[in-house]
């Protein structure tokens, strides 16, 4: 019997994801996916699998888990209070997590979407090519504590490896490209989105995250009669009130409020991690610039593997963290920890 | 914000990988027709290095692979194919169907219809009576699962989307703007005015075809009551039929 994974305990949101359905754009569905592709690539990289595997996704606030056998796990993306059987373990990092063990992932400590790998992926039956949830298309659902999640045979033998993420945990600098409609909007507006910083607004999820420009909203005459066109992930969407959004993995295939500017593919996992107030700097780049940084980013994730390097442990010093743990119930800052966060 | 001195089909990139053919910058039946015939033809071409395609109200989009097919060298067989004839006389699709879809117009399950009759310049009773004698053509499938876009609507149906989104409509929300109806496959927020609920689910993940309606498929939302609308739910086709188009 191959291994599983159980729910002790769900946050309250939490899905399995992978690279997405691309090409049923026609059928009115959007390619989904996890928020932070990258993280996915991590993962892989840690596990020594492909990208395109079924991996848990977390917002915020992570689980418990145990599972039916040994299993190897890797941790990426926004990093989260972890521990194994009240342990402290690294994040950005595979472990062994022993049959029976009691993995424990909290809050996120900075970033918004954490991700569980497991050694052979997660196993589900696949709809139109892919198992991944796509909650706004009807597609799968939120995992639910008490779940059993089926884990494919694993190949792959490494574990302790830790991986440096790229810091995409914060905000910063985002380039676009022109979208469909970016002509449609003034030069003046076009300069204010490059020359003003905006922050992330409350309201986010996998459809898309709105953002709060300093200097009010957007203006586009006749913006409301603009006719129904193509969505792409990326596009930042100018709503009627001016409010711009950039619309994420789960976005509307199609829609009528003009789109100012498209997130480059390769910095959309820094709006999707970008927490609530995290300032953003957006800048346009030309259309023969960004084709290189997409090349450069693709040969950068097919080669994260190479990057990956092991993690040390100290048996005697991982006795000292675990009486910290029981004794204080906080655990301390340390060198490996520190390291590597 | 019609450009006159613009020559429509036009070619536009948006985002790194993709690329409009747009047939006009409003929605028209020479311009609908045009756009998926347009895609047929990329679909039936198989070039390399084309990832996807989609037919939207008045375009073509086309997504590719820039890291292998050069933007330039998308663009040109692009621009030979668009001179090859003229797109705005194209044919519609064959096999097309006649849908009925049974419609509760106002009430509390579809709010908006005061305000929508209001802006079109009619009263309830009227609004009800045009926008139900309307035939209508699913004009492109998008923003959600199997969600049609449905045209033309009479002239008076010209009104904006609203400067706000509504936070949620339902599954089955017909809505209203622009001279078009969209008919909601999912429950979300939009800026378009709720003025119809049908109990018709567009994508069915289990069926065998999860599609429901397709482009140029026409459509009559005839007006029901709530009660029947309500037996009608545990239809997945919400009560729905259809006959060919011959």
């Amino acid at each position: 019997m191959s291994a599983q994974l159980k729910i002790l305990r769900a946050g309250p949101s939490m899905t399995l994801q992978d690279m997405g359905r691309p090409r049923h754009l026609a059928l009115g569905l959007s390619r989904g996916g996890a928020m932070d592709k990258l993280a996915l690539a991590e993962g892989a990289a840690l596990l020594g699998q492909l990208a395109d595997t079924l991996t848990l996704e977390m917002a915020a606030l992570g689980g418990e888990f145990e599972a039916s056998e040994d299993v190897r796990i890797a941790l990426t993306g926004a990093p989260m209070r972890v521990s194994i059987d009240a342990e402290a373990v690294v994040w950005n990092a595979s472990h062994w997590l022993p049959a029976g063990a009691r993995l424990s992932i909290g809050a996120a400590t900075a970033g918004c979407y954490g991700y569980l790998h497991v050694g052979g992926g997660f196993a589900a039956d696949p709809f139109l090519g892919a198992a991944s949830a796509h909650l706004s298309a009807g597609i799968g659902a939120l995992l639910q504590a008490g779940e059993t999640l089926a884990i494919g045979t694993d190949t792959g033998r490494e574990i302790n490896r830790v991986i440096e993420p790229e810091d995409r945990f914060h905000g910063g600098a985002i380039r676009l490209t022109p979208s469909f409609q970016t002509h449609l909007f003034g030069k003046a507006e076009l300069d204010r989105l490059q020359a003003e910083p905006l922050h992330r607004a409350a309201r986010a999820n996998r459809m898309g995250v709105a953002m709060t420009p300093q200097g009010g909203g957007y203006y586009i005459e006749g913006g409301r009669n603009v006719v129904s066109e193509i969505v792409l992930p990326g596009d930042i969407q100018i709503t009627g009130d001016g409010m711009p959004f950039v619309l994420m993995v789960e976005c509307q295939t199609t829609g009528g409020y003009p789109r100012i500017g498209t997130v480059l593919p390769c910095d959309l996992p820094r709006v999707a991690q970008a927490p609530a107030g995290a300032e953003l700097r957006f800048r346009f780049v030309d259309l023969e610039e960004a084709v290189e940084l997409e090349r450069a980013e693709a040969k950068r994730r097919a080669e994260l593997g190479k990057s990956c390097r092991p993690l040390i442990r100290d048996p005697r010093y991982m006795r000292d963290l675990l009486s910290y743990n029981l004794i204080g119930g906080v655990v301390a800052g340390n060198e490996e920890l520190e390291e590597v966060t | 914000m019609t450009n006159p001195s613009l020559e429509y089909p036009i070619i536009r990139t948006g985002g790194v990988d993709g690329l409009l053919v747009n047939f006009g910058d409003r929605l028209s039946e020479p311009a609908n027709r045009a756009a998926l015939a347009f895609r047929a033809a990329i679909e039936a071409e198989g070039w390399d290095g084309v990832e996807e395609t989609s037919s939207t109200l008045v375009s073509c989009f086309i997504r590719f692979d820039p890291l292998h097919l050069p933007h330039d060298v998308m663009k040109a067989k692009l621009e030979t194919l668009v001179k090859g004839r003229n797109w705005f006389d194209a044919a519609l699709p064959t096999g097309r169907r006649y849908w009925r879809i049974p419609t509760v117009y106002g009430t509390d399950l579809a709010p908006q219809l005061a305000q929508a009759a209001a802006a079109a310049g009619m009263s309830e009773a009227e609004a009800v009576t045009s926008l139900s004698d309307a035939r209508v053509r699913v004009q492109a499938l998008g923003f959600a699962p199997g969600q049609p876009y449905l045209g033309e609507l009479p002239k008076a149906w010209d009104i904006p989307r609203q400067s706000q989104l509504t936070e949620r409509v339902p599954q089955g929300a017909l809505v209203v703007a622009i001279r078009q109806f969209v008919l909601f496959g999912v429950s979300a927020p939009t800026g378009w005015q709720h003025v119809g609920q049908t109990a018709i689910k567009l994508f069915q993940p289990e069926a065998d075809e999860p599609i429901l309606l397709r482009p140029g498929d026409e459509v009559q939302f005839v007006a029901t009551d709530a009660a029947s609308l309500n037996n009608m739910r545990s239809d997945p086709n919400g009560g729905a039929t259809y006959e060919m188009i011959k």
